[in-house]
């Protein structure tokens, strides 16, 4: 077993190497910042996974977990595991708690912590500014922390104590600190509207996860299983050299169980609602579904980081056992001490990526937070930014950004070389634990009680916050020299009481957990004693509800009674988003309410809301508010009041708006109804008109056969001349009767569809010829020349026989009727129509059809007459002949001009086409039996 | 006197019946085929009756009836309007353009008679 008791030296690593190493470093985080942002424009985000989400979250893991778990746990054994155990639980809950904070995050476009606060508060954008500014304050010791570890890794690594080494210009901490200006700038403040995510900085954030790690389970590894021979033998080492290896937990430090759990819930908070948490884990997040992998990925990260931090601190302990070093150096002195300085060098860039994630987003956090709270809302007010366009707008306060990312840093570099070393790392990331859960009761009370209100959460965080500057900042101040602390043991003016670190005489706790205690326990009870007295109102209230339900504000419609039409929106939304932007948002917004186009869109309560959501996303919901409340100035009765207004309006509104659906649906149906009536009596008229039209045609041959009967009955004495002429009209007038009702019971059996078909392949020469023989005597009679011409080789046809002889039939009779005795010509042309059909063309040379009557000729007792006599028929054959071809799927119609004869023509479609089971042919009966 | 008789009707057989039947029982018989043929012979022809077909081509027996109402010369002209259709309607609408009657087909020659006998008689207005 190694043991370098004794034997304190180590080999220091080269300056220079040390500054290439991490510069170089650095670049490297350029590149893959550059490639995501760049992915992300060709449309492949490389953050859209839920693994990459989960690394980001691990931002969590600064140098003060990477240097500082090692000296925590050398000094107080378990010490280390309550700063880890906070996230773990907060993870377990993330599917309800982080899953509800991003959703609402996304719906309202909120774009930091404080933002997320004045937002839930009825946009309240002094308490946004408040938070803003005391995060800043809270987070800038954070800050410098980082900084100071860098610096002190540099330290350690080349040996040198290089703060006293030469001018403030060889400070390597401070070129890192420039460069990760520069990166926080370039990377984190690519679009005003954060809610577009900056693909590039989590990206990096994530790699830099995977750095500080692997760095860690590394070095982990190598002191567990190289250094020493296993776990155990660390242990056993440890015992024997020490009398016991790991510090009992309820007395390290004077530390008890109270103060685990209450370092458990400080730290959870503070993972939830520190800047740069909220930053990767709210406003970068791609998918909500990230959220719920990330609840076990994310433990697993911090498990797998801790892994090695007892073997490694107990190995550092047995190894510089007789050396006074500083227990935060052990995981670089460690390998050092060994010659590893490949492996030290690597550690090294562990840290510096520890360090470097968290300022970087943590100063983008902040950049956004302070610009949004303070510098939009003032900047905006003034008047000649109505005049600019998007360009300059977005210009203007990404600068802002950049210039307070710089600031930031600036503090956070100041900070660090005021107080030098007389703060522990630990003490001041516990400050700032301590200072970020202030915003615990606003900011999950108002995610989960509606009641919340903006008095409760102003006060519950001033309180808050005082009673830990009190407790807790002022004695660290106090501590480090910056002033006198022998006030600290006898209270202010002597009032012992008010003794900051045993507040009101309590004693038996740590300052720390006292503090927490105190600040975290008062701030609740007056946030909820004070929400209670004043409970939200107007758009609070509304904004209150909707946090908590997370209901979605595309539902809620409204009336903007305001003379600013959607245009005047939209560019002032264009100012802040940009042309394209806007253009894209206003059409998915239009498109949501089922419009098809941005002009259709009205400014009601919905769109101010919406165009404030969006806005919000860009320069903060304070800011937002202000511009659209100056773009809606007639609005004058103030927000809260008209959106309280619109609010209990749009309650009513729904009710008649589902009124006048209703109404609408009954007179709809009501439409329908009388639809249905007029057709209805649109066929009983046609119905009496046939009857009507049956009637006549029964009664006329009746009244000449009555008449003629009557005669003939009266008078026995008639000449027989006279009585055989009356004899056979009788007889020809019962002939017409029979045939009529033969005729209407047809008709009505093709109408119904009762008819009797029998389809089969037949030659229409057969046919027509089978109606010509029928059509001769009569044809002969009048004298009349019948002319047949029939195209030779042509298909069956698929048809009823007496069908379409009956069809045929009745246009020759219909010809015969028409053409001049004597002179009269009928041709019958029966060829290929288009494909698939035979026609049959019967031409005469009558009178032709008048044009205005051609459109009747084929309905019911439409008889043409041309001007001649009215010629026998029913008046039915057309209606028949019609009725008939169309059920065997073919066509008829009549061409003529009047004096030039009329021309009927029908199709009968081939049996090729129609014959059922054709397609297979004849093959089917002889292949079957062969395949059984 | 022999008094005329006109009988319109678009069929060749009713013409034909009520012809021989009126001229049989002593009257003077015109016929014709259509409404304009029925306007000329009663120009023509001067009848004291016209029995008019409603149901004609060109023109209708209630055209025909209301011109020949429009017309001071043929004031005394009796006119009774027969139609194939029976409706309460039809009969209605005949009387209305100044028809003296109104028979449906198909009617009894005796019932034809006595309306015709009885609208000529003497002091019928």
């Amino acid at each position: 077993m190694p043991s370098a008791e004794g034997a304190f030296s180590w080999q220091p690593l080269p300056a220079w190497l040390a500054a290439i190493v991490a510069f170089g470093y650095l670049s490297l985080l350029f590149a893959v910042a550059y490639r995501a942002d760049r992915q992300a424009r060709l449309g492949r985000s490389l953050t859209d996974a839920g693994w990459v989400y989960a690394l980001s979250i691990a931002v969590y893991c600064t140098a003060w977990t990477y240097f500082g778990s090692v000296g925590r746990a050398a000094s107080g054994g378990l010490w280390f595991l309550p700063i880890y155990l906070g996230p773990t639980l907060v993870m377990l809950l993330a599917p309800v708690l982080v899953r509800r904070m991003v959703r609402v995050a996304k719906e309202w476009r909120i774009t930091s912590v404080s933002d997320f606060i004045a937002t839930r508060y009825g946009r309240a954008a002094g308490l946004g500014r408040f938070v803003s500014l005391f995060v800043f304050v809270g987070v800038v010791p954070y800050v410098a922390l980082q900084l100071k570890a860098i610096a002190f890794a540099f330290d350690v690594l080349t040996g040198v104590p290089e703060a006293t080494a030469a001018g403030w210009w060889s400070d390597r901490s401070l070129w890192v600190a420039v460069v990760l200006v520069i990166f926080a700038a370039l990377f984190g403040t690519r679009h005003l509207d954060v809610t577009e995510r900056h693909e590039g900085l989590v990206a990096a954030i994530a790699f830099e996860s995977v750095v500080k790690l692997a760095a860690f389970l590394l070095l982990g590894a190598w002191v567990t299983f190289v250094v020493f021979p296993g776990p155990g033998a660390i242990v056993e080492a440890a015992q024997a050299r020490f009398g016991t290896a790991i510090a009992p937990l309820d007395v390290v430090d004077g530390l008890h169980y109270g103060d685990w759990a209450v370092m458990i819930l400080l730290s959870g908070l503070a993972f939830l609602l520190l800047p740069r948490q909220f930053q990767v884990m709210v406003v970068e997040n791609v998918r909500v579904g990230h959220v719920d992998r990330a609840a076990w990925q994310f433990p697993a990260y911090l498990l797998l980081i801790n892994l090695f931090v007892l073997p490694v601190a107990l190995a550092g302990r047995l190894f510089f056992v007789d050396v006074s070093l500083d227990p935060d150096t052990y995981v670089l002195a460690l390998p050092l001490a060994q010659g590893q300085s490949l492996l030290a060098l690597l550690v090294f860039l562990g840290g510096i990526s520890a360090a470097t994630s968290m300022v970087i987003v943590e100063s983008v956090a902040v950049a956004t937070m302070v610009c949004n709270d303070w510098v939009a809302p003032w900047w905006v007010r003034r008047r000649q930014v109505a005049e600019l366009g998007h360009a300059e707008i977005a210009g203007t306060l990404l600068w802002v950004r950049r210039v307070v990312i710089a600031a930031v840093l600036a503090c956070g570099y100041g900070y660090y070389r005021l107080t030098g070393e007389s703060f522990a790392l630990v003490s001041i990331g516990l400050i700032s634990f301590a200072a970020v859960a202030q915003l615990a009761p606003a900011a999950l009370g108002g995610l989960f009680w509606s009641g919340g209100s903006r008095t409760g959460a102003a006060a519950g965080i001033a309180v808050g916050v005082l009673v830990w500057s009190y407790t807790l900042m002022l004695p660290s101040l106090a501590k480090s020299g910056w002033f006198e602390a022998h006030w600290l043991e006898t209270g202010p003016w002597g009032m012992v009481w008010l003794q900051p670190e045993r507040l009101f005489g309590v004693e038996g706790m740590a300052p720390l957990t006292a503090s927490v205690v105190w600040s975290l326990g008062l701030n609740t009870l007056v946030y909820v004693l004070l929400s209670l007295v004043f409970p939200p109102h107007g758009a609070e209230a509304q904004g209150a509800r909707r946090f908590v339900r997370v209901e979605s504000s595309a539902g809620a419609g409204g009336v903007w009674r305001g003379r600013v039409g959607v245009p005047a929106v939209a560019q002032v939304m264009a100012r802040f988003l940009g042309e394209e932007r806007t253009r894209e948002l206003l059409l998915g917004y239009a498109r949501e309410r089922g419009l098809a186009a941005v002009e259709a869109l009205e400014v009601d309560a919905a769109f101010v809301r919406f165009a404030e959501t969006m806005l919000a996303g860009a320069i903060g919901g304070a800011a937002a508010r202000l511009v659209l409340e100056t773009l809606l100035e007639e609005a004058t009765p103030s927000f809260d009041d008209v959106m309280h207004v619109l609010d209990e309006a749009n309650q009513i509104r729904t009710y008649s708006r589902m009124l006048e659906e209703k109404s609408r649906a009954l007179e709809e149906a009501t439409r329908r109804l009388q639809e249905a009536n007029e057709k209805l009596t649109e066929l009983d008229r046609l119905k009496d008109e046939f009857i009507s039209a049956v009637t006549h045609e029964l009664r006329t041959p009746l009244t000449s056969i009555r008449a003629l009967a009557e005669i003939l009955a009266d008078d026995p004495d008639l000449p027989r001349e006279d009585r055989l002429r009356f004899y056979r009209i009788i007889v020809r007038e019962c002939e017409r009767l029979t045939r009529l009702v033969n005729q209407v019971l047809d008709l009505a059996k093709l109408e119904s569809g009762h008819g009797e078909w029998q389809p089969e392949a037949l030659e229409m020469r057969d046919l027509v010829q089978e109606a010509i023989e029928a059509i001769v005597p009569l044809a002969q009679e009048k004298q009349v020349r019948l002319e047949v011409s029939i195209e030779p080789g042509l298909p069956a046809v698929w048809a009823d026989r007496d069908r379409v002889v009956q069809v045929i039939l009745n246009l020759l009779n219909n010809a015969l009727k028409f053409v001049p005795s004597g002179a009269g010509i009928i041709t019958i042309r029966v060829g290929r129509q288009a494909a698939g059909e035979v026609a049959v063309q019967v031409a005469d040379n009558g009178p032709g059809i008048p044009p205005e009557f051609i459109p009747h000729v084929f309905e019911r007792f439409r008889q043409a007459t041309g001007g001649l006599a009215k010629p026998p028929g029913t008046g039915l054959g057309l209606a028949i002949c019609k009725r008939i071809v169309e059920h065997l799927g073919g066509r008829i119609w009549v061409e003529s001009l009047p004096g030039e004869g009329a021309r009927f023509t029908f199709t009968v479609p081939i049996a090729e086409r129609l014959e059922p089971g054709n397609e297979g042919g004849g093959h089917d009966d002889e292949e079957n039996p062969s395949g059984r | 006197m022999t008094k005329k008789i006109l009988v319109v009707d678009d069929e060749e057989n009713i013409l034909i019946s009520l012809e021989f039947l009126l001229q049989r029982a002593g009257y003077d018989v015109a016929v014709a085929h259509d409404g304009d043929e029925a306007l000329a012979q009663a120009e023509r022809f001067a009848p004291d009756l016209i029995l008019l077909d409603v149901m004609m081509p060109k023109k209708d027996g209630y055209e025909v009836c209301r011109l020949l109402r429009q017309d001071p010369r043929h004031e005394a002209c009796k006119i009774v309007l027969l139609t194939a259709k029976g409706r309460d309607i039809d009969r209605a609408k005949g009387l209305a353009q100044g028809a003296d009657d109104y028979l449906t087909k198909p009617f009894s020659t005796k019932e034809l008679l006595e309306h015709v006998e009885r609208l000529l008689a003497p002091g019928t207005v």
